[in-house]
């Protein structure tokens, strides 16, 4: 890098933003950065302030405090530009009733100026298997239906980072694995993708990273896989040939059922140390079971620690 | 080029698609108060000289079918963005303040104008009508509409459902329409009422409009353009301080 030159461009940068509705205090003084390329989850319970982060980041919501920026573009100052950069899927399965898919692709088009995009819309219809239904009224397209249209609309700019918030709430699971596919390839692409949803199985799958928020603050930001090192336990399943666990493993016992014992252990030296605990008392495994850690295990720890 | 084109075209796109009832619907009623008025009351009643009844009712029916239906374009058309949510698609992409209100506004006017032009049309079948000075005449009708727009983006902007667009409706709009002079001349009312309509800006619509027509008005017209004139600077300034400022549409 030569002197002078701008430091890294992220493809989301917020610094310290804040959100307050009234009383309420939304965001609490959010800093992220998110890299290029990066497919980046946003996890949090309900009103943790995901959806506010997105929507300040997008521009639809303005920060109380604070600063984002979209490929160094400031949505605030620079909005033009950002927004050109930024494709969003809303939560809301929303549509305009008056018109058909193929119309509102081609408005979402002309909303970015562009004028002839209909090769691409093709395209981009083709790959969320949208054809069959372009000519159709938005009102007539089942919810899936609908939701893939959202996403097409997302990408008609072909914009560089794609936000998608709860992008399958509701969705079927054909649909959810073709849409996952289609996200996948898009990242492989150099797309940036940032995500919130509920299904945290889909999150530790596609995350590199995860951001944790809990009442507008963020409480865990790192990739899933040191999140599920550090906060994560393994659930271990044993069948003892007696029906009392030995001394001394009683604290990490959650159930017992007819010598099945189902123990929570912090990592593998704790397993080493059951094991061991068995081995003492001479009692027999008949079965074991061993269950690596998950994220939403991680996620209710990091939750109830703060 | 920014996404104005688009938006102007999808607003006029949105009414256009369901032309029966946002042009055909306020046709007809326009002429309905034609027949039962002007027929009605036709002979017994004239309000300026050499000039029947009926031809004077035109005039104003033409301008209140304009204005009221300006003020449904962009109202309706907002509110049912924000009630449905999709909204958001406009709200994403970089359409600037003054983008919006251009786009918003003018398809209003086209959809006041066209449903007006319908109303015209269709009543010179029954009425014998001249027009003095056309100039005027479209003067009017563009400022009217544009007045009318601005006032439904606003109303839109600020109602967060339906019905408060149909209060805004029935307790503005309409009583402001009726009481301007559509159906008669401020010139046959008592004293006080005479006074009250000058208060009435859309007076000065519809008495510059029927201006336009007879070359007779109650009020002289240029100071009628110049009320009319400040009324859409000031509607207009009101409505882009509110989309700048991001009030309602982006919290």
């Amino acid at each position: 890098m030569v002197a002078g030159t701008p430091a890294m461009t992220f493809a989301i940068e917020a610094l310290n933003v804040e959100k307050r509705y009234g009383a309420l205090h939304a965001l609490a003084g959010v800093s992220l950065a998110i890299a290029e390329g990066e497919f980046f989850g946003l996890l949090g319970p309900n009103g943790a302030g995901k959806t506010t982060l997105i929507s300040i980041i997008a521009g639809l919501v303005r920060a109380s405090a604070g600063q984002v920026r979209v490929m160094g573009a400031d949505v605030v100052s620079d909005y033009r530009r950002s927004r050109r950069m930024l494709g969003v899927v809303p939560q809301e399965l929303v549509f305009d009733p008056f018109f058909s898919v193929r119309e509102t692709l081609r408005l979402q088009s002309g909303y970015f100026g562009l004028r002839s995009n209909d090769a691409w819309i093709d395209e981009v219809m083709h790959h969320l298997d949208l054809v069959s239904k372009a000519d159709a009224n938005m009102r007539t397209l089942s919810g899936g239906m609908k939701r893939r249209v959202l996403v097409a609309q997302a990408l008609v700019h072909r914009p560089p980072v794609i936000v998608l918030d709860e992008p399958t709430a509701g969705v079927d699971v054909g649909l959810r694995q073709g849409l996952w596919q289609f996200i996948r390839r898009l990242n492989r692409d150099g797309h940036t993708i940032v995500l919130t949803t509920h299904y945290l199985e889909e999150a530790e799958e596609l995350c590199d990273r995860i951001a944790m928020l809990k009442a507008g603050r963020i409480v865990a930001l790192d990739s899933t896989r040191n999140l599920l090192e550090t906060f994560s336990g393994l659930v271990l399943k044993l069948r003892l040939d007696r029906d009392a666990l030995p001394d001394g493993l009683e604290a990490t016992q959650i159930s017992a059922e007819g010598g099945r014992f189902t123990l929570r252990l912090r990592d593998y030296n704790a397993l080493e140390q059951v094991l061991h605990r068995v081995r003492e008392t001479g009692a027999a495994i008949k079965e074991l079971e061993l269950e690596p850690p998950d994220l939403e295990d991680v996620f209710l720890r990091v939750m109830e620690k703060h | 080029m920014g996404g104005f084109p688009t938006l102007l075209y999808k607003e006029l796109l949105r009414f256009w698609k369901v032309s029966f009832q946002t042009v055909a619907a306020p046709v007809l009623t326009a002429l309905l108060y034609l027949v039962v008025f002007a027929y009605a009351l036709g002979d017994r009643v004239r309000m300026f000289e050499q000039v029947s009844y009926a031809q004077f009712l035109v005039p104003g029916l033409v301008m209140m079918s304009v204005l009221q239906n300006a003020f449904a374009n962009s109202s309706s058309s907002l509110i049912q963005s924000k009630v449905s949510g999709n909204l958001v698609f406009m709200m994403l992409p970089p359409i600037s303040y003054l983008e919006f209100f251009g786009a918003y506004v003018l398809a209003s006017m086209v959809r006041g104008l066209v449903v007006g032009t319908g109303v015209l049309l269709v009543t010179v079948w029954f009425v014998d009508l001249h027009v003095a000075a056309p100039a005027w005449v479209l003067l009017f009708a563009l400022l009217g509409a544009a007045i009318l727009g601005a006032l439904g983006l606003i109303a839109g902007i600020w109602a967060d459902r339906f019905e408060q667009i149909a209060a805004f409706q029935n307790f503005v709009i309409l009583p402001l329409t009726f009481l301007s002079g559509v159906f008669y001349s401020i010139h046959s009312l008592p004293a006080l009422w005479q006074a009250a309509s000058h208060l009435n800006p859309f007076f000065y619509m519809i008495d510059g409009f029927r201006f336009g027509f007879f070359g007779v008005s109650d009020f002289p017209p240029r100071a009628s353009l110049a009320v009319v004139a400040v009324s859409f600077a000031l509607l207009s300034s009101a409505c882009l301080l509110l989309l700048r400022s991001g009030y309602k549409l982006r919290q």
